[in-house]
């Protein structure tokens, strides 16, 4: 077990840092679909522009840490401006049922994805780390890119604070309360309106945030946008919906499937995450760590 | 005539009787069989490949529609329909029919898989569960390299034949002659479904599924046959799109074939199986003729397609056409 160990924690520490990436865009995909029970086709295409953002600002060279923390503010503003957009642009089709917003935020994923293509290229656009974490730290006797540590402290942090936010105040609270039974938080006086375009634009913008500090790890290049999105789904799927510790644990157990589990099974690579999907449907069909309504 | 509107056909209208239904489509499959004789090959085959897609935005319909099962995966049996039939020209024989047949088995199969996790669900859930499953079989193709030929796509497909052991049929009208006939059957399969005591119960259950368990039916088992039936024409569309391209790629599988049949379906209007035809030919002709025109913004157009479709279409053509009826005073 200790060599085994031994062998693979640093695939394991690689799934840990996409783990908490996946982290950033299930929450936000989590909550909406929670909050409002509208898929949001057009997530992906929010952690697109957070990763292009990322590119215009800081490509071509290496960036300072204040540089990259401005790139992660301008991702996290427009990425809450273009969520909130989508809560606006969904509420006049609200009543006409699942099928019509999960069409609408599809095209507007298609339009965002073909106009980021457009303004970027085909190619795959990757950017170097800020400067002060570009080395690697010795870990265990083994050099480790420090910029991957730095994510997962910082995705570690975001889970924290959306925790409390979402578990320990009045705000989440009525969040919370909104996914199990929307009509009902309606009732009692609550302008849910604001509540869902809130969450909304904090999905959009932690979104965005993601793929400013993916950029380095994941790059940026169209088809990206969808790749994240049905990992992320994926993450949603496995972790229940509405639920910060279900994203964050749906989230890193992806992240192993993807890394650990494509290292050790090549052959099977292609399975592992459907199988693992499946396996938990098939146990607990409305997620690990559900909380309200089943699906 | 004067069928009378009730809330079981909210989204299904039905302004004729069926005998004048019928010549209406015999005149169209007859229009459409003309095409060879006046156009030229490539348009030929243009329209061959809307047939095909025109075949699989039924299959969704029959689903989404009828069903009120809302799935943004109908590529995963498309394109598993599309490799069998490619396969089996290359491995086993071109004679046409075995290509259907073992691509319908193939979609079906796929579906009953994907079904028993898919149809446990609803709404948001089922359209998410839909694309996550269609997904995965689309990475799937991309890296099982020995069946598919990983992203290089499956080459080498025999032009099809229409006897065992006959001459390769090469003329894109003979091939268009055949994938319409057998497009027609599909068709009418769906048709006869939708519109059959099974048709019945099943829009009953996308009305109201609380009801119809408590009178006795199995929800589940009725939602389940729907989705492989709708799997089985999804694969049956493949063979078809095999038959004219003689390629697959892993692209057959991707999201962009189920959001154009989702496209057509809406456009069409949901639940008229006739609307998804006229959506999958609209939507064709604007990809395939006009997207080049653009420079490749293909995508571009159809997300804009996309978005005017839920603003400003609820209900599609058939929507259309339902309301004048209603304003007019239905006749």
């Amino acid at each position: 077990m200790l060599t085994w160990l031994g062998a693979n924690y640093i695939t394991m520490i690689d799934g840990v840092a996409l783990g908490v990436l996946l982290f950033t865009i299930a929450l936000g995909l989590s909550l909406v679909f929670g909050v409002m029970d509208v898929l949001n086709l057009a997530h992906g295409a929010l952690y697109l522009i957070g990763a292009y953002v990322a590119v215009q600002v800081l490509g071509g060279g290496s960036a300072s840490l204040l540089a990259f923390a401005g790139a992660g503010v301008l991702a996290l503003l427009i990425g809450g401006l273009a969520g909130a957009g989508l809560s606006v642009m969904t509420r006049p089709v609200a009543r006409r049922g699942h099928l019509d917003q999960a069409l609408l935020t599809l095209g507007v994923a298609l339009v965002v994805a073909d106009l980021l293509s457009a303004a970027f290229g085909n190619d795959v656009k990757s950017i170097d780390p800020p400067t002060a974490f570009a080395g690697s730290t010795s870990l265990l006797g083994d050099a480790y890119p420090t910029y991957r540590l730095v994510v997962i402290a910082v995705g570690l942090l975001l889970a924290i604070g959306a925790y409390v936010l979402i578990e320990r105040t009045r705000v989440g609270a009525l969040v919370q309360a909104s996914v199990a039974d929307a009509p009902m938080v309606r009732a009692l006086g609550v302008d849910t309106g604001r509540l869902v375009t809130g969450v909304f634009a904090a999905g959009g913008g932690l979104a965005a945030l993601g793929g400013v500090l993916g950029a380095p790890i994941l790059s940026a290049y169209p088809g990206l946008d969808t790749r994240v999105l049905i990992l992320g789904l994926v993450v949603v799927v496995i972790g229940g919906l509405g639920s910060v510790t279900g994203a964050l644990v749906g989230a890193l157990l992806i992240g192993q499937v993807e890394t650990l589990g494509v290292s050790l099974l090549p052959t099977y690579a292609s399975f592992l995450v459907f199988g693992t999907m499946a396996l938990v449907l098939l146990v607990r069909p409305s997620g690990l760590l559900a909380t309200g309504r089943s699906a | 005539m004067a069928a009378p509107v009730s809330a079981g056909t909210r989204l299904q209208p039905q302004p004729l009787d069926p005998p004048a239904r019928l010549r209406w489509y015999g005149v169209v499959v007859v229009a459409l069989a003309f095409v060879p004789f006046v156009a030229p090959a490539d348009v030929a085959a243009t329209a061959t490949r809307i047939l095909a897609l025109a075949l699989l935005a039924v299959s969704l319909d029959l689903l989404v529609g009828v069903g009120g099962m809302p799935s943004l995966g109908q590529a995963a049996p498309f394109g598993v329909g599309v490799y069998a039939a490619g396969l089996t020209a290359r491995e086993l024989t071109p004679f046409a029919p075995v290509q259907v047949l073992v691509a319908v088995a193939a979609g079906a199969l796929l579906s009953a898989l994907l079904g028993w996790l898919v149809v446990r669900s609803r709404g948001t859930y089922l359209l998410m569960l839909s694309l996550a499953l269609a997904e995965l079989v689309h990475t799937l193709a991309g890296k099982w390299d020995a069946l598919t030929g990983g992203t290089n796509g499956l080459v080498g497909v025999p032009a099809l034949t229409f006897a065992p052991g006959g001459e390769p049929v090469r003329l894109a009208g003979l091939v268009y002659w055949w994938v319409l006939a057998v497009a027609v059957v599909g068709f009418l399969v769906v048709v006869v479904v939708s519109r059959s005591a099974f048709g019945r119960s099943l829009r009953g259950i996308r009305d109201n599924e609380a009801r119809m368990s408590s009178l006795g039916y199995s929800t589940f088992r009725v939602k389940y046959t729907a989705f492989v039936i709708s799997g089985a024409v999804a694969g049956l569309a493949g063979a078809l799109w095999m038959a004219q391209t003689r390629f697959a790629s892993p692209e057959d599988l991707g999201f962009h074939v189920s959001a154009f049949a989702l496209l057509a379906v809406v456009i069409g209007g949901r639940g008229s199986l006739w609307g998804a035809v006229l959506g999958a030919a609209l939507v064709g002709v604007i990809r395939d003729e006009f997207g080049p025109q653009l420079g490749g913004r293909g995508p571009l157009l159809l997300g804009i397609a996309f978005i005017a479709a839920v603003y400003l279409l609820p209900h599609g053509f058939a929507g259309l056409r339902l309301r004048r009826a209603r304003t007019q005073g239905h006749p």
